[in-house]
């Protein structure tokens, strides 16, 4: 039976009626064209998909879109605004953090969810809270570098 | 620079050549310019040749360019960017041949009807052998442009000058042509009848230099263009009917509860099944009510067994390297030492999947798929298995989210080909991670026997390898022994395959098991004589690279001599792959009361002839430093006979963030007057050994396979005091 949900996605306002078991997931990607949360495990073992929904990094491929009704969902598509780089979306490339790039999205919205909660977090913080994200190309020492930096940024931006 | 002398010739396209109709097809797609074609082996043009002329030599003439008025300069190659950095490291490449601005290269990639034929994107060949044509391409288009500015200035070759794409004169820049400019309104085929040569190191711009990727920008916003994100207006998602085993056959098949699902298509194609639906959710719920049947998987072997399996199942043997006399090495050694070494099935694990997305029209399909090998394997595989002429399949390879070899073999590309000729309309196929690791073509599970002699002064006598159902890439002998004996064993000849589950290449085949083996074997000769390891490898070592690449890595890391265990966790281990001399050393933490083993820091020591790409290179090594450690401590498959039981990350374990050192640090020697060598699989080879060196220098248990987990740590601590 298909449902009506209301949901704030990158700042905006939408609403869709769709069977309220599908992934949230594939919602995002095929019916809001926001391909930039991938999949990588159906399973929330490896964090390619992760979004946020109401500022809290969460693996969208074990969502039912039905639980994000009247939510506020943000995926990597959201970040940056005016066509300027988010300071983390920027740290990843000025660091770069990445190879092939696949697992960045759900990398950069992850630590997005991080530095919401803990917005200078040390090494070792940085390390606990992106455990649940995998990278096989191996660049993590970057990614971990490119949080940090990020952070003190973003914490210099709202002192300023 | 020098360049030797040089005629051009002019060619005019006969419109009655079907081939030139078809190159003017090729110019419709490309739009309008300056269009150059070049070869270094012989003045036909490529794209002229037939088709399958053009596969005949795959390592002829492998890319072209075209250059838009505007002076952007397309480059086209057959190569895919999984990660590597060739997306980057091939334009700096390109525009010091060429003498224009890094900034005005645009890359076309992957595309086999508009890229030239290429093998694949694998063993490390993007640097080391392709870019020899590669850069012969830029030399050559750029002095066909010096001579077409030269007729437009009236000015002589010899006294014109080429800055960022812009041909002026020696003696009066002022007088200048853009070759965008040239290329207004005309369209012109040169070739060089006699190549000019590369650029000497010394006159680079871009190349030696560290680069930021330049794809950076696309994947940090979620814009990169992997297969799976690419729609059509129709398409939907296939979800495949799989075998519980590789070693099992369909008895039969039940699909009437899925076919009742709305909007549900099954489609079948022989012993190919598949449910489709416009949602991949509804996919895999008709593909649940799928009901099939299969006969029994006889295999007893599992990821226990599977080496005494390796070492008893019948084998053809093949002697890969003989000196001396084995008798006499041992007779000369005052210690023999006998070790067997073990590594598991790995699997490749990119993040990504194996996708593929396929749209027929009329008798021609395009197929966008996450393949390394869009020509060789994703396109010839295709026209074989379908039986349709290659001129009719077009691979298209966008960004892909890893390879490491995995995505060499295409499946799932002959599946989607398949399933929307069946379905009349597109269809995307992309392997959920279950699928994945049942489709994987593993890296090899294998047994490596060695048995060395070496003399109370640590001198090397003896050394016999021996080497079961993997390969020999990585497996030389390296050091300076008298008497050798090499043996690769393999399959029988007309029997069944021995591995009873999917085998293939994985980021440097075969060397990080040959690799492991004898890096380990060498350290437990160097502490059976009291010798410090680093010490005993230099002294045994007579190939003068090697040496040093060992004291570049030495001093990097400031290791101070001392016969292991030393208590450090310091552990090294060398290795040649892809052309380039490598060593890797590591510092380690044992955990003596729980087994886990942190590394600390990591050095790389590398000569890979010249570097292009400083940066890039080290991001390589990063990557395999950091890869590696995952088959080193921890990832395995587990299996029984055909089934492969590992089904997801839970269970794969790949390196988290905390395994990862802090420091990696990556030594580049100074051969920038060499030929350019492999930089994405060298460093990774070394891991196994050098972890498994470094535990034994921490805590002195010594361990004989990988991954080596903390049960395996704490059973050699065991040992080791016994």
């Amino acid at each position: 039976m298909e449902q009506l949900i209301r949901f704030t996605l990158n700042g905006k306002q939408e609403e869709i009626t769709i069977d309220p078991t599908l992934t949230l997931m594939w919602v995002l990607r095929d019916q809001f064209d926001l391909t930039g949360t991938k999949y990588g495990c159906g399973a929330a073992v490896c964090g390619a998909c992760t979004v946020l929904i109401d500022n809290e990094a969460i693996r969208s491929c074990i969502v039912p879109v039905s639980e994000v009704d009247k939510l506020e969902v943000v995926t990597i598509e959201g970040l940056s605004s005016n066509g300027q780089l988010h300071p983390l979306q920027q740290a990843f490339v000025e660091k770069d953090a990445l190879q092939c790039g696949y697992c960045t999205p759900g990398m950069i919205m992850n630590a997005y969810g991080l530095l919401l909660n803990n917005p200078e977090p040390t090494r070792q913080e940085v390390i606990e809270g992106m455990e649940g994200n995998l990278c096989r190309c191996g660049a993590h020492i970057r990614i971990i570098e490119a949080i940090q930096s990020a952070g003190r940024v973003m914490q210099k931006g709202q002192k300023s | 620079m020098k360049r030797k002398k040089r005629t051009t010739k002019q060619r005019l396209a006969d419109p009655k050549s079907s081939f030139e109709v078809k190159r003017r097809d090729f110019f419709k797609l490309l739009g309008g310019g300056i269009f150059v074609y070049f070869s270094t082996r012989n003045p036909s043009d490529l794209l002229a040749l037939p088709l399958a002329q053009r596969r005949e030599v795959p390592t002829d003439f492998n890319a072209f360019l075209r250059i838009d008025e505007d002076g952007t300069v397309h480059c086209h190659t057959g190569k895919i960017e999984m990660g590597q950095g060739p997306i980057t490291s091939l334009p700096q490449q390109m525009a010091d041949e060429l003498d224009v601005a890094i900034e005005s290269i645009k890359m076309v990639m992957g595309d086999t009807l508009l890229c030239p034929y290429d093998m694949g994107t694998w063993g490390s060949v993007t640097t080391r052998i392709f870019s020899d044509h590669w850069r012969a391409a830029g030399a050559e288009a750029r002095a066909v442009l010096l001579e077409l500015g030269s007729e437009y200035l009236e000015i002589p070759v010899k006294d014109l000058q080429v800055k960022k794409g812009i041909i002026s004169s020696l003696s009066n820049p002022k007088k200048q042509v853009s070759y965008g400019e040239l290329a207004k309104g005309k369209r012109i085929e040169r070739f060089m009848e006699v190549k000019p040569d590369v650029k000497d190191h010394t006159q680079f711009h871009y190349v030696g230099q560290p680069m930021l990727r330049t794809d950076s920008n696309l994947k940090v916003t979620g814009a990169a263009e992997y297969t799976g994100d690419i729609k059509l207006p129709g398409m939907v998602y296939a979800r495949i009917v799989r075998p519980p085993s590789h070693q099992v056959k369909l008895k039969s098949v039940d699909y009437s509860e899925a076919e009742k699902m709305d909007g549900v298509q099954v489609v079948r194609d022989g012993e190919l099944m598949a449910v489709l639906h416009e949602l991949p959710d509804v996919a895999e719920q008709a593909l649940s009510l799928v009901k099939a049947e299969y006969t029994t998987d006889e295999m007893e072997v599992d990821d226990k067994s599977i080496f005494e399996y390796l070492l008893n199942v019948p084998a053809d043997s093949r002697e890969i390297e003989s000196e001396g006399d084995l008798a006499t090495g041992e007779q000369e050694a005052d210690h023999i030492i006998e070790g067997e070494y073990h590594d598991g099935y790995k699997a490749h694990a990119t993040i990504e999947p194996h996708v593929a997305l396929a749209h027929w029209e009329g008798d021609k399909v395009t197929v966008w798929a996450s393949a390394q090998s869009p020509f060789f394997m994703a396109q010839e595989e295709t026209a074989k298995e379908l039986g349709l002429e290659l001129e009719n399949i077009r691979v298209i390879a966008p960004f892909l989210g890893g390879g490491f070899g995995g995505k060499i073999y295409n499946p799932q590309v002959v599946e989607a080909v398949k399933l929307a000729r069946l379905a009349k309309k597109p269809v995307m196929v992309a392997y959920t991670r279950e699928e994945e690791f049942f489709m994987d073509y593993f890296r090899y599970a294998t047994v490596i026997a060695i048995k060395s002699g070496v003399t109370r002064e640590g001198k090397m006598t003896l050394w016999e390898f021996n080497q079961y159902h993997a390969g020999p890439r990585g497996s030389d002998t390296l050091y300076h022994v008298p008497h050798i004996k090499r043996t690769q064993f393999s399959d029988k000849e007309g029997g069944p395959p021995v591995h009873p589950v999917l085998v293939g290449a994985w980021r440097a085949p075969h060397a990080n098991s040959n690799t492991f083996a004898r890096e380990s074997q060498i350290d437990i000769m160097a502490a059976r004589v009291g010798a410090d390891p680093v010490q005993f490898r230099l002294d045994n070592l007579t190939d003068e690279k090697m040496i040093k690449v060992v004291e570049a890595l030495r001093d990097k890391f400031g290791y101070t001599p001392a016969a292991g265990p030393s208590g450090r966790g310091y552990g090294m281990a060398l290795g040649t792959d892809a052309g380039t001399w490598v060593a890797v050393m590591v510092e380690v933490k044992v955990d003596k009361k729980t087994g886990k083993v942190q590394p600390i820091r990591a050095v790389v020591s590398q000569d890979m002839g010249m570097c292009v790409n400083p940066q890039g290179t080290r991001l390589q090594a990063e990557g395999c430093v950091t890869m590696g450690l995952g088959y080193a401590l921890s990832e395995d498959v587990e299996f029984k006979g055909g089934e492969v039981i590992t089904e997801n990350f839970d269970t794969y374990l790949l390196p988290l963030f905390d395994v990862v050192p802090e420091v990696i640090d990556t030594v580049i020697l100074d051969r920038q007057d060499q030929p350019p060598q492999g930089g994405g699989e060298p460093a990774i080879i070394c891991m196994g050994g050098a972890i498994a060196n470094a535990i034994f220098d921490a805590c002195g248990a010594r361990l004989y396979q990988m991954p080596m987990t903390p049960e395996r740590v704490l059973d050699g601590i065991r040992l080791a005091k016994e």
